[in-house]
């Protein structure tokens, strides 16, 4: 880019190493005036990120709804299939593991690097175990023969509407496990970036917008948890 | 030879004619405005072609006036169009008490057809003029569309589930019978005709004198299934066998195992022989297997028509469907 | 400021860097957009043939140029390749990318690389597609209807699904890109409420696009998972619906009419007062009916239902409010006549393509009526007079404003001045080759032709004929604009800053505009669309 032109340019950062752009080393981006706004517009643009994923899960709970009005006392059934206690750990887990993003986030405007990456392996653990658990539960649905379309062997009262209940669970744990899975590439990258130390209290904006995606993953998880595994038991 | 150009489909049921004067309707008023825009447009720009010297154009000349204006005289005038559109809607969902049943089933590509009295046809459906005929539909794959232009009607067959449209033909002749939802290679080819006839002429077809031997009615038909399946080893005449008697069922409220109740429908009936473990009797043990693949939706049909046409006198009043259709079968063959 | 046209050195966004990888990894929104422009040209090209192969196929009842299953393809790929290929990102990736940060006075959008990704994925997602086109094809109709789409159809829809599903992120990103920066990056003194309407339109759209986007994008998906690992989401074999396939695609499929339309009513509302000379009459009330079609479009997807055996009661309500979005649809319309009122009127070709626009749309919108009246839609549903009708909206409608932007634009964009008689005849050659096109097939319609039909009463041929002769001239007008936009990159005039004498921040920098748009960040003291302080005597740069 020509010296010429972005000197009379009186805002302009063109190079991410601009000498005057923000603290700590970061700098701000040549299209924005000044780091509030940089930051203001990162927190609008992950809010609006949630409410597209607010709509695309939506939609499948929405049909998912639709058939389970359709269908209670089958899908009710059906949901015996699924291990409460799996699932019950695996929300107690990534209630937990919110909580360690939290403090993750905190530790990114207050603490040392040292802590940071703590907070942020923590969640990070979490977020695995959640996923290691879940991996045996599918493992153990398909011993069971109960893994729509692969192999499919219940043949009790109602097995068609097992079958719709079923495809509808690997379809909502398996979009949630898919966040959950970026989630953790999401967090290995802001462990590396803490520990070069990165994150101060003028910036830490990844580690905020990653706390509101992880939160929002685990949210889901506390819609579909009731929704799935608690309908056979009342 | 000059080339044949139509510009407006034959009128030839009872809803064809209220259908265009809606259509008329609206052509005039889309005209209207079409020209007024395009008139404005015309005349502005002829008027105030581009000029070296500005008008005076007052910065808000009448401007809250004629927004409010043009805002609310289309919605007055989209609300007579709303509800002259819905009250023919009504008209043409809701197929009069003494309406003829007639029963069709998509199936790629083709029309199959059934008359209560046994008639089947393919891309052909006979129907008498001056009398309603109830069309329902069904299809055995993916969704089709029955649509019969010159009578303005037309719906969706959608796979598991049962549909149904109604016309009253006003005057004999072959119509154009098309699938208007697009259902594969042959899509433009599932076409077939609605012969409409006169009563006599129709009542002589259905008997199927003009082929000699008579046909066999879909309850006769459905009979002679139930007794092929199996059906009746479980579902016997008294409350004995294994599943409920089906008796003066359809049309009922049934009991279910979880304490609710359903109306025993067509829909209901033909869930309960596909997918019996759905919905089951009250007292009932869920040990009856499944029919799908078994039977076609066609025969679904006749075991439909056989079970209402399970009747003993003096018993619990019927449903009013089949009430209707048991008359209408009724006429048929004494007219 | 007085930039110098005539000066070749100026460094702009064009000369800035030269080479592929430059345009490559680019993170200007204006080579983005350019980048757009090229690829959906190469879409519209492909979904053009197609139409063109359809329409000669229908000069004869028996359909003799091919067979039943090819034909089915070919109006499957104009569908695909128009509608999400073409139509969704015309306007807003190419005139939107280019023209939001310029018109609002920024260096660039709020998020460069994620809008770079965006068009990356656009092409990932195009590239799915034409795979699925060139090795067999689809034909389950751009639609995807189940069960067909997941049971009946033996063709490539998994891959066609997955194409549509990954391409829906582009639009995703771009939705959200435009969003933050119209919110957080106007210049100083810029308000809401001196936006340009162009603006305002891209953040209706915007909103259709990160609230719809999504459900269309986990339907497809869905039907693809069914497809392939044969689970039944939608199989009626396992008590699954296929009418909810229909609820779930029109819920996007119907809003996505408003992405097509709503941008070229921004562009319109940019042309029309620059042309008049005027101050555009009624911008509040433009500017809000955007709005208010953007979130009422959302609740009207069941008119595409009427005779699918929805409830009675469901059809009544989204019949009622069909009605009420066409509302703003009109509103719009009276205020651009009401511009023209003692205005000094130019016809350079992008106020013909505008006043093309408001003749076509109108026809298309009052169309829309027939459809929505419940009695009538029973009739007319899934007939060519639907397929009229959506092309009055969708090519009369979008594809003019469009071209009329792009025209508009054109100097802006390349620095160069197209051709300006030539123009003209073109944008006269499309109009009335659309209406030779398609005004027939309102009449076809009526007959009772359904839409998809391959072969076809002879009753029908003579509508049938009229239609491909117009789709012929249609053709040979869309063509020209291609030629002459591409001949005069490298032999037209050179453009001035502000060849129209237009108001508005995207003139006030150079042609084409530097790297960062503007040498200082502008200060905006003023409503938009103010002519009435530019002399109507002064002579516009045309060529």
């Amino acid at each position: 880019m020509p010296d010429s032109h972005a000197a009379s340019v009186p805002h302009a950062h063109h190079h991410g190493h601009d000498s005057h752009a923000g603290h700590a080393g970061h700098a701000v981006a040549h299209q924005f005036d000044d780091a509030e706004q940089q930051f203001g517009a990162a927190t609008l643009g992950m809010w609006i990120f949630l409410l597209t994923e607010v709509m695309f899960f939506g939609a499948i709970l929405a049909a998912y709804a639709i058939y389970f009005v359709t269908y209670v006392d089958p899908f009710e059934d059906a949901s015996n299939h699924l291990s409460l206690a799996l699932g019950a750990l695996n929300t107690v887990i990534l209630l937990t593991s919110s909580l360690t993003m939290a403090r993750a986030v905190h530790a990114a405007q207050t603490a040392d690097a040292r802590t940071q990456v703590r907070w942020l392996v923590r969640t990070l653990a979490l977020g695995a175990a959640f996923l290691v658990i879940k991996a045996f539960e599918y493992g153990s649905k398909f011993e069971e023969g109960l893994v729509p379309g692969i192999g499919f062997r219940y043949d009790g009262p109602g097995a068609a509407q097992h079958e719709l209940f079923l495809s509808f669970y690997f379809a909502l744990t398996g979009l949630h496990a898919l966040h959950m899975i970026i989630g953790i590439g999401v967090l290995l990258v802001l462990v590396w970036m803490a520990r070069r130390g990165r994150f101060s209290a003028a910036y830490f904006t990844p580690v905020e917008m990653s706390g509101l995606y992880w939160h929002f993953v685990d949210l889901v998880w506390i819609f579909l948890f009731p929704m799935l595994y608690l309908l056979g038991r009342h | 030879m000059i080339p044949e150009l139509p510009l407006f489909p034959e009128q030839a049921s009872t809803m064809a004619g209220p259908v265009d004067q809606l259509y008329f309707f609206l052509i005039a008023l889309s005209a209207f405005f079409s020209l007024l825009v395009a008139g404005l447009i015309i005349a502005f720009s002829i008027r105030y072609r581009r000029r070296r010297v500005r008008l005076e154009r007052p910065e808000d000349f009448g401007m809250l006036q004629l927004e409010i204006g043009w805002t609310v005289l289309p919605f007055v005038l989209s609300m007579v169009i709303f509800y002259w559109g819905a009250m023919l809607f009504i008209d043409l969902r809701r197929p009069p008490a003494d309406s003829l049943e007639v029963f069709a089933v998509g199936k790629r590509w083709m029309w199959k057809m059934q008359h209560l009295e046994g008639r089947r046809e393919i891309n052909e459906l006979h129907v008498p003029i001056g009398q309603p005929v109830k069309v329902t539909l069904t299809s055995e794959d993916v969704i089709h569309s029955f649509f019969v232009p010159a009578f303005r009607v037309k719906q969706d067959a959608v796979p598991g589930r049962y549909t149904d449209l109604w016309f009253e033909a006003t005057k004999p002749g072959r119509y154009h019978l098309f699938c208007a939802e697009f259902c594969g290679s042959q899509h433009a080819r599932m076409i077939g005709q609605v012969i409409a006839m006169e009563p006599a002429d129709f009542q002589a077809w259905l008997s199927g004198t003009e082929r000699g031997a008579a046909p066999v009615s879909m309850a006769e038909a459905g009979k002679r299934l139930f007794t092929d399946l199996g059906c009746v080893t479980c579902h016997q005449t008294d409350d004995s066998g294994r599943g409920p008697s089906l008796v003066n069922v359809a049309g009922s409220a049934v009991e279910l195992s979880d304490g609710s109740s359903v109306v025993a429908d067509s829909a209901y009936l033909r869930e309960s022989i596909l997918r019996p473990q759905q919905r089951v009797t009250a007292g009932y043990q869920p040990i009856m297997p499944t029919y799908q693949g078994l039977v076609g939706e066609d025969q679904v049909l006749e075991l439909i028509a056989y079970i209402e046409s399970l009747r003993d006198r003096g018993s619990t009043p019927l449903g009013e469907v089949t009430q209707r259709k048991t008359e209408a079968a009724t006429e048929g063959t004494a007219g | 400021m007085t930039p110098d046209p005539s000066s070749r050195t100026a460094v702009n966004y064009l000369n800035v860097d030269y080479g592929v990888r430059s345009w490559l990894l680019t993170k200007d929104h204006k080579r983005i957009g350019f980048l757009y422009l090229v690829s959906i040209t190469v879409m519209f090209a492909i979904g053009g043939l197609a139409a063109l192969a359809i329409r000669l196929d229908l000069l004869t009842p028996a359909g003799d140029l091919m067979g039943d299953d090819t034909y089915n393809k070919m109006f499957t790929m104009h569908g695909v390749a128009m509608v999400f290929f073409f139509l969704v990102p015309s306007i807003p990736a190419v005139l939107g990318n280019f023209l939001i940060p310029l018109m609002i006075g920024a260096r660039d959008l709020a998020f460069p690389r994620l809008n770079l990704a965006s068009w990356y994925i656009f092409i990932l997602g195009g590239g799915i597609t034409l795979y699925a086109v060139l090795t067999g094809g689809v034909d389950t109709g751009w639609t995807f209807y189940t069960p067909y789409s997941t049971e009946g159809s033996n063709t490539n829809v998994t891959s066609a699904a997955l194409g549509v599903f990954v391409s829906g992120f582009s639009s995703i990103l771009t939705g959200l890109n435009f969003l933050v920066t119209i919110h957080r990056m106007r210049a100083p003194g810029l308000r809401w409420l001196r936006l340009p309407l162009f603006v305002w339109a891209q953040y209706a759209t915007s909103i259709i696009f990160i609230l719809g986007t999504p459900v269309i994008a986990i339907t497809v998906l869905l039907v693809a998972v069914e497809r392939s690992l044969d689970i039944g989401i939608f199989d009626p074999a396992l008590g699954g619906d296929p009418i909810l396939f229909q609820h779930l695609f029109w819920f996007y499929s119907h809003p996505a009419v408003y992405i097509m339309i709503l941008p070229a009513m921004g562009v319109v509302s940019e042309i029309i007062p620059c042309f008049t000379r005027n101050k555009i009459f009624g911008y509040k009330f433009i500017a809000v009916s955007s709005l208010a079609i953007a979130l009422l479009g959302f609740l009207v997807w069941g008119h595409h239902m009427f005779v699918s055996g929805q409830s009675v009661n469901a059809s009544l309500i989204f019949s009622f409010l069909s009605f009420a979005v066409a509302i703003p649809s009109a509103v719009k319309v009276f205020n651009w006549t009401a511009t023209l009122y003692k205005g000094s009127i130019g016809f350079e070709a992008p106020m013909l393509y505008a006043l093309g626009f408001i003749g076509l749309f109108t026809i298309g919108g009052l169309t829309g009526l027939f459809l929505a009246s419940l009695g009538l839609d029973v009739h007319v549903h899934d007939t060519y007079f639907v397929v009229a009708h959506f092309h009055y909206i969708m090519v009369g409608g979008a594809v003019m404003g469009y071209l009329g932007g792009l025209h508009f634009w054109w100097p802006k964009i390349s620095g160069k001045l197209y051709p300006e008689w030539l123009a003209r005849v073109s944008a006269v050659i499309i109009f009335l080759g659309f209406n030779l096109t398609f005004f027939p097939q309102f009449v076809l319609g009526y007959l009772g032709m359904p839409r998809r039909y391959h072969v076809y009463p002879p009753e029908f041929q003579v509508l049938n004929v009229f239609s491909t002769a117009g789709a012929s001239i249609l053709g040979f007008g869309y063509l020209l604009p291609i030629v002459y936009f591409a001949w005069s990159m490298r032999y037209g005039k050179v453009a001035s800053a502000n060849p129209w004498n237009a108001a508005g921040l995207e003139w006030a920098t150079p042609s084409p505009p530097p790297p960062d748009n503007f040498a200082e960040t502008p200060v905006v003291e003023d409503d938009p669309y103010g002519y009435t302080r530019i002399d109507p005597g002064e002579e516009l740069q045309v060529a």
